[in-house]
């Protein structure tokens, strides 16, 4: 059974595992640092499809069918999915995931969506209310620009705060069993906004929703950054990293040297002109789903915290005035089932 | 510990590069005093066909905004004006650029609701407030015109 543990952290007694899981990406991410973990490469980045959305949908169902491959099963072996996307009504998702005929949890957390659906599955897991999930997102260029910013050959100018949302998508099928990585305990992300106003620095506005969540597991559960071989956030960007490092150094924790970003391993920003790094739901998946989960499964890592962060922005309410609300969840994740810190 | 907004705007400031001024400003200067330059040389090509004046005028609009928007439609005029910032934006071919971009890309929802309704969404309000200004303007010049 889950039980709590302090005020916010979840942690299982039997952790649901990751059975498998798989990533899919585009050009730009093929020729990334990580070009080499994903499962598919699209160079086309229409994906076959004649529009961007189509484009996304596609490419979370191929995710999909290539994590229930790699784990050996069929969509009717699968009880419930759970996903969501950054555009509107979560379409990536809903015509993604369309033909599966597997029941549906759409969810919405912005950037943060690959932990938070992994969240959501395990506790479903744990609960026992299903035997089997898959937790999902993507991203797109494309789409999230025409969305959030400006048509694609509009001849606007980057500042160097500004991040470049990864095409891909990560898809992850979760189970109870020996199979590692296990998750361990999840914290829930509190929403929280100290007044970012500026869509072109998402790092700095979500920093402060990351170092509220490590904080809430820290002193839930009686450890410190340096109990952990990774703290991995989702797409801070450098800038982000930064101000997070320094938010928690101010509340006593060191993270130095254990703290990395799925937005700057994605890129590399020096020649990829990314500026403040990588980006979006799928930027957070794809490095889970294929990088981070095989480190663990070969037990290169062992113990684990991945806090993929989401600026919940609206342009509507933004250029109403508000700030840009954001929100971290986190997940624990080891390489064994018991032990360890915790 | 808790942090005001006040606080982290000023921690979140000094964590963000600023944008390279200097470069954009010596961009921006040579990109749009080139596509000026290029303007006028085509000003007098014009003249020497035997074009008057005010057609010479006329027909240099017509070719940089031909220009910007055969560049916009061959994905190039982006790349361009990721160097040249306000050196593209400025001249008549930002505007160009303003309106081909939308086009293009919303012409997946349609040539009426799509491409028609979004075309002019970065340069409408250009269109709107510098119609409004005109007629300050012309208002003004009225006004002492009386006396």
């Amino acid at each position: 059974m889950a039980s709590r543990k302090g005020k916010y952290t979840i942690l299982f007694d039997d952790p649901p595992g990751i059975r498998a899981s798989a990533a899919v990406g585009c050009a730009k991410e093929a020729d990334g640092p990580l070009g080499d973990m994903f499962d598919i490469i699209n160079r086309d980045s229409y994906f076959g499809q004649k529009t961007w959305e189509k484009a996304e949908s596609e490419m979370q169902k191929q995710a999909v069918a290539k994590a229930l491959e790699k784990a050996g099963l069929t969509a009717s072996e699968v009880e419930a999915v759970f996903a969501g996307d950054l555009l509107n009504q979560c379409v990536g998702s809903t015509y993604g995931l369309r033909a599966l005929g597997i029941p549906f949890v759409g969810l919405f957390g912005a950037c943060s969506t690959m932990a938070e659906s992994l969240c959501v599955a395990a506790t479903f897991l744990d609960a026992g209310a299903i035997k089997r999930g898959i937790a999902c997102t993507s991203s797109h260029f494309c789409t999230a620009e025409r969305q959030f910013r400006y048509p694609l050959e509009y001849g606007g100018q980057r500042p160097p705060t500004a991040q470049w949302t990864a095409t891909a998508s990560g898809a992850a099928v979760l189970e109870k069993g020996d199979l590692p990585p296990f998750i361990r305990g999840i914290t829930i992300g509190t929403i929280e906004d100290l007044g970012i106003c500026d869509a072109n620095n998402m790092g700095a506005a979500m920093a402060p929703a990351a170092a509220a969540t490590l904080k809430h597991f820290f002193e839930d559960t009686g450890t410190k950054p340096a109990d952990f071989d990774l703290v991995i956030t989702g797409d801070l960007g450098q800038v982000g990293s930064e101000l997070l490092r320094e938010l928690l150094r101010r509340d006593g924790y060191d993270l130095e040297h254990r703290q990395s970003d799925c937005g700057m391993l994605l890129f590399d920003r020096e020649k990829q002109d990314v500026h403040a790094g990588g980006s979006g739901c799928g930027c957070a998946a794809s490095v889970f789903c294929g990088h981070l989960v095989p480190l663990l499964r070969q037990k290169k890592l062992r113990d684990i915290l991945f806090i993929a962060t989401g600026a919940l922005m609206s342009p509507t309410v933004v250029q109403q005035g508000e700030s840009i609300a954001s929100i971290a969840h986190l997940v624990y994740l080891s390489s064994e089932k018991s032990g360890g810190k915790i | 510990m808790k942090m005001t907004p006040e606080e982290y705007g000023r921690l979140a400031q000094k964590a963000s590069p600023p944008s390279p001024m200097g470069k954009n400003l010596l961009m921006a200067f040579l990109c749009g005093g080139g596509i000026c330059a290029l303007g006028e040389g085509f000003r007098l090509l014009y003249q020497w066909l035997g074009a008057d004046e005010e057609l010479a005028a006329a027909g240099v609009s017509v070719t940089l905004i031909f220009l910007a928007v055969l560049l916009t439609g061959l994905n190039v005029y982006d790349n361009l004006a990721k160097h040249a910032g306000a050196g593209t934006l400025v001249p008549i071919t930002g505007f160009a650029n303003s309106v081909a971009s939308p086009a293009l890309e919303f012409k997946s929802e349609g040539f009426i609701l799509g491409l028609g309704a979004k075309m002019f969404i970065i340069a409408g309000p250009v269109i709107v407030y510098g119609t409004a200004a005109s007629i300050l303007y012309g208002l003004v010049l009225w006004l002492f015109r009386l006396y």
